[in-house]
């Protein structure tokens, strides 16, 4: 079946079943490959992306109930790399694995649309569904907080600043 | 790796300018080659005429920081500048890089000494040029960032544009170089950011998941949920019938039988099912209908192993590990006595990158993507397992999305192998997560029954332990044993270690501070109990008992397991004990109402840790861990503080999931859990607030990605008992009704 879907912006027809889930439709038809498949069963959180600016697990959302609104994944999260979270995640180096990253920032960012300041409790409630299997928990709070702080003041750092010197290498 | 007198730097001219650097080592003579060898080198160090400096990360990279550390290292000595250097990931070559494996918290001890020589061998080489090109003393240059400086002439160069000629400069003695004194650094000892971090928060493939190949398939594999099961039949037809399947079709498997699940024992049967996108292979899986044969794992119970190591417990050992003195005549005299029964279960590596391998057959040889932790022993399965040399074996080394020792095994890369084979043609495995559940290699599960005295000077006068563990007779399963140094071997006059080992058929392995994840609950919290039997403040009997007089150390036995070691050090020891109890205010503030401390150290992978844990228990038995200290001693220097402390958060972390939910049980053979809402990990909400702090000794630097982790199960014990009086002989907690608060 055709199914129409904007992902970050872009629009797309995909002819795929009606209850292939939104996860295997975003890493392997459009081949954005940031979105992380880790449980299938909506256990983990690695699959999360937005719909309609909200953080839904992308393993549980069949195609045909992803076309009623915007979808974002962590590669649209901003045009450059320097949304929020991301400068945050950079600036406090949470990963380790960084496999669960991708789910862990678009829940984050999702809460800090809706809450910008953000309490240890927000944060417990809004981030309980993501699973850190290398357990950078204490960062990942850090972050989230650095990421308020930095949508919130007049902090907010130009690309030119954000020191991503590194990126550029192939792996 | 040790730089010796057969090691040297390796200097290689690049074709368009620029140089290769590398450790190169003359092979022994060998029967082979004969006395006149060739090296084998390794190149790490490309300076290109731009000056950009690129690092080659040899090893796997699991999410253990080691393809940023190991450069770091490099670049130090070399005086690079960092903010520019490259980091590249090579691929596996037994031709180029010498132990590319990510395992035993080992990448730092192995590679601290060579890998500064190679970078300052690097950075005298380019003195060298420089000072000859000036016609200057090189006494009078100096580097930094990158260039090297003559400061009395005011002139400077960048490595690029002297590259060239330093390709052509006599190589100096990689033992005879000069390295910096550590409080010269800018590079180590301070935190440097991962180097994949920049492309992770935005999304880009990094990962083995991730990668794929122009008109590359997808594959599910199932297998016998009873290990090492057959398939009898199966319903291929209807599953090639349905949508986007190429093919089906059973796999008999090369897999070793035995008594006994060895290490990584072959291709296991299974049915390979083979589509257009992994989408459609796993929904045609779901219709599959298998007859299996079983095989003779099929009675094996979770139950069942329980009640045989209590009968094994009553009845004579089976051997005995190690003996001390009179243990039972001391018991016997002793003015205490006390006995635990501890057991611990199997549980799941379960990374959270699921595995996965692409493979890509063509004609007589193979192609592999893989974030394996030990690529040489994949190519090697492979090969053998296909039929092919292993030099037709090409592996490429991925990012792996968490490794705890699950990718110190190659199953996977086998079966991407054979499916790849089959269908001539690129073919990307993906295992599901139930499959990850279903088909791990387990951390073992074990039993150990405790006896110990102590005098009316509560001192311990005697200790003796049971352990039940697994194997047939003198063959043990993968990572089931224990070492006869395994503390407190020594430090107690009177010590036996019994063993009696019960059959098993199920795939075991390491898994993070293998042995020691669940070797230090047992042995600290029994300590604990002993402890308080001895009406002894837990911290004092701890530092009492590493000031006893040891016995001599043996050698360490054959192949014998275990990390306690004869280089254990109680000196070390005591001095993370001390600063554990120093930071978290043991003894010397009083706690909130209903919190309590517990204290536990481990030594294991060299490093030394101690860890205090701040714990409160309600009366519905909800557990809460305010606040944990780590104590840490691997050496005189913390190569890259930030990322190190994090991996200590994450030992404590991983350590509490272990602690109260985590096991994997058997019923008919089969693995019970199957996700991780069975098999659960601990949520940011229960994340306590960690507190690392180094205790830094005139010794090599060493690991800490696995000896961070033992210590924090007992400590929290420990704090439960103190909390409730209730002692905790068994983990997961979840099983005598605990939870999270």
């Amino acid at each position: 079946m055709a199914f129409q879907l904007t992902v970050n912006g872009r629009s797309s027809t995909v002819d795929v079943p009606a209850d292939m889930p939104l996860l295997w439709v975003i890493r392997d038809v459009l081949k954005l490959k940031g979105t992380k498949y880790g449980c299938g069963i909506g256990a983990c959180g690695a699959c999360t992306v937005h719909l309609n600016g909200k953080a839904v697990r992308s393993c549980q959302t069949p195609v045909s109930a992803a076309t009623k609104g915007p979808i974002t994944t962590l590669e649209g999260l901003s045009p450059n790399g320097t949304h929020p979270v991301q400068v945050a995640w950079l600036e406090i180096d949470v990963p380790q694995c960084g496999y669960c990253q991708a789910g862990q920032m678009m829940s984050a960012a999702a809460l800090l649309a809706k809450t910008p300041k953000p309490t240890d409790q927000d944060i417990n409630a809004a981030m309980n569904g993501n699973l850190c299997r290398c357990g950078t928990y204490i960062r990942i709070r850090q972050a989230i907080h650095k990421a308020s702080e930095i949508a919130t003041t007049s902090n907010l750092k130009k690309p030119s600043e954000v020191a991503v010197g590194q990126s550029g290498a192939q792996q | 790796m040790v730089v010796n007198r057969r090691s040297f730097l390796r200097v290689t001219a690049l074709a368009g300018g620029g140089v290769m650097l590398g450790l190169a080592i003359k092979p022994k003579a060998s029967a082979q080659f004969g006395p006149g060898a060739p090296a084998v080198p390794n190149n790490f160090i490309r300076i290109d005429p731009d000056g950009t400096v690129t690092i080659m990360a040899k090893d796997p990279e699991v999410g253990q920081g080691v393809k940023t550390m190991l450069p770091m290292l490099i670049a130090e000595e070399l005086d690079a500048d960092w903010k520019t250097v490259k980091i590249e990931q090579t691929d596996f070559d037994d031709t180029k890089y010498a132990m590319q494996f990510a395992g035993g918290s080992l990448a730092t001890p192995f590679n601290w000494d060579p890998m500064r020589r190679v970078g300052a061998a690097g950075r005298q080489l380019l003195i060298s040029a420089a000072a000859q090109t000036w016609k200057v003393p090189e006494a009078e240059c100096s580097t930094s960032a990158g260039r090297v400086h003559h400061a009395g002439s005011n002139r400077s160069v960048g490595y690029g544009e002297i590259a060239s000629k330093a390709a052509a400069m006599p190589a100096p003695d990689l033992q005879k170089v000069k390295l910096k004194d550590p409080k010269d650094y800018k590079i180590i000892g301070k935190s440097q950011r991962g180097y994949d971090v920049p492309k992770i928060v935005t999304g880009q493939p990094v990962f083995a998941i991730d990668f794929t190949l122009p008109n590359m398939l997808f594959a599910v594999y199932q297998k016998c949920p009873v290990f090492g099961g057959k398939v009898v039949s199966a319903n291929l037809d209807e599953i090639k019938s349905m949508p986007g399947i190429r093919d089906a079709f059973v796999v008999e498997g090369k897999m070793k039988d035995g008594t006994v699940a060895e290490n990584d024992p072959g291709l296991e049967p299974g049915i390979a099912i083979v589509a257009d996108s992994w989408w459609q292979a796993q929904t045609a899986r779901k219709k599959l209908q298998v007859k299996w044969d079983e095989g003779h794992g099929a009675s094996q119970s979770s139950v069942g192993f329980a009640q045989k190591a209590l009968e094994i417990s009553k009845q004579p050992p089976a051997k005995t590990l190690r003996k001390d003195g009179d243990p039972d005549g001391a018991l016997a005299s002793a003015a205490k006595v006390v006995e635990g029964a501890y057991a611990y279960p199997f549980i799941s590596h379960a990374p959270l990158e699921p595995q996965n391998c692409t493979a890509h057959w063509q004609g007589d040889k193979i192609e592999i993507w893989s974030n394996s932790q030990i690529p040489g022993g994949g190519r090697t399965l492979v090969a053998k397992t296909l039929g092919i040399p292993e030099k037709s074996v090409t592996v490429h080394m991925q990012r792996g999305g968490g490794g705890f020792g699950r990718r110190l095994t190659n199953d996977y890369m086998v079966e991407s192998a054979w499916i790849s084979k089959t269908m001539n043609a690129p073919v990307k495995l993906l295992w599901s997560r139930e499959d990850d559940f279903a088909h791990d290699y387990y951390r073992p599960g074990g039993f150990q029954f405790l006896k110990a005295g102590v005098d009316g000077s509560g001192k311990i006068v005697a200790w003796q332990n049971h352990f039940v563990s697994w194997g047939d007779g003198d063959k043990p399963a993968p990572s089931s044993t224990m070492g006869a140094t395994e503390f407190p071997a020594r430090y107690i006059p009177n010590y036996a270690l019994h063993n009696t080992n019960q059959p098993l058929w199920l795939k075991t392995g390491a898994l993070r501070a293998p042995g020691s994840n669940v070797y230090a609950f047992v042995i600290q919290s029994f300590i604990d109990e002993l402890a308080h039997a001895a009406g002894k403040d837990p911290v004092q009997f701890r530092l009492d008992l590493l000031s006893n007089t040891p016995l001599p150390a043996p050698a360490p036995p054959p192949g014998g397991g275990g990390f306690g070691g004869p280089a254990f050090s109680a000196e070390r020891t005591r001095g993370v004990v001390q600063l554990v109890a120093e930071k978290s205010g043991w003894g010397k503030r009083s706690l909130a109402s209903g919190r309590s401390l517990g204290v536990a150290f481990h030594f294991s992978h060299m490093g030394y840790f101690a860890e205090v844990a701040e714990v409160s228990v309600n009366a519905e038995k909800k557990v809460k861990v305010h606040k944990v200290w780590v104590a840490a001693d691997i050496g005189s220097q913390i190569i890259n503080p930030g990322f190190a402390e994090n991996l200590c958060h994450g030992a404590v972390i991983d350590g509490l999931s272990e602690m109260m939910g985590q096991e994997i049980t058997l019923e008919g053979g089969a693995v019970m859990q199957h996700n991780f809402d069975k098999h659960p990990m601990v949520r940011i909400a229960q994340a306590p607030e960690v507190e690392v702090h180094w205790l830094k000794t005139d010794n090599p630097p060493t690991g800490l990605g696995e000896p961070a982790l033992p210590p924090i199960i007992p400590a929290v014990c420990n704090a439960i008992f103190t909390a409730t009086g209730q002692r905790i002989r068994e983990i997961p907690l979840s099983k005598s009704g605990y939870g999270w608060a």
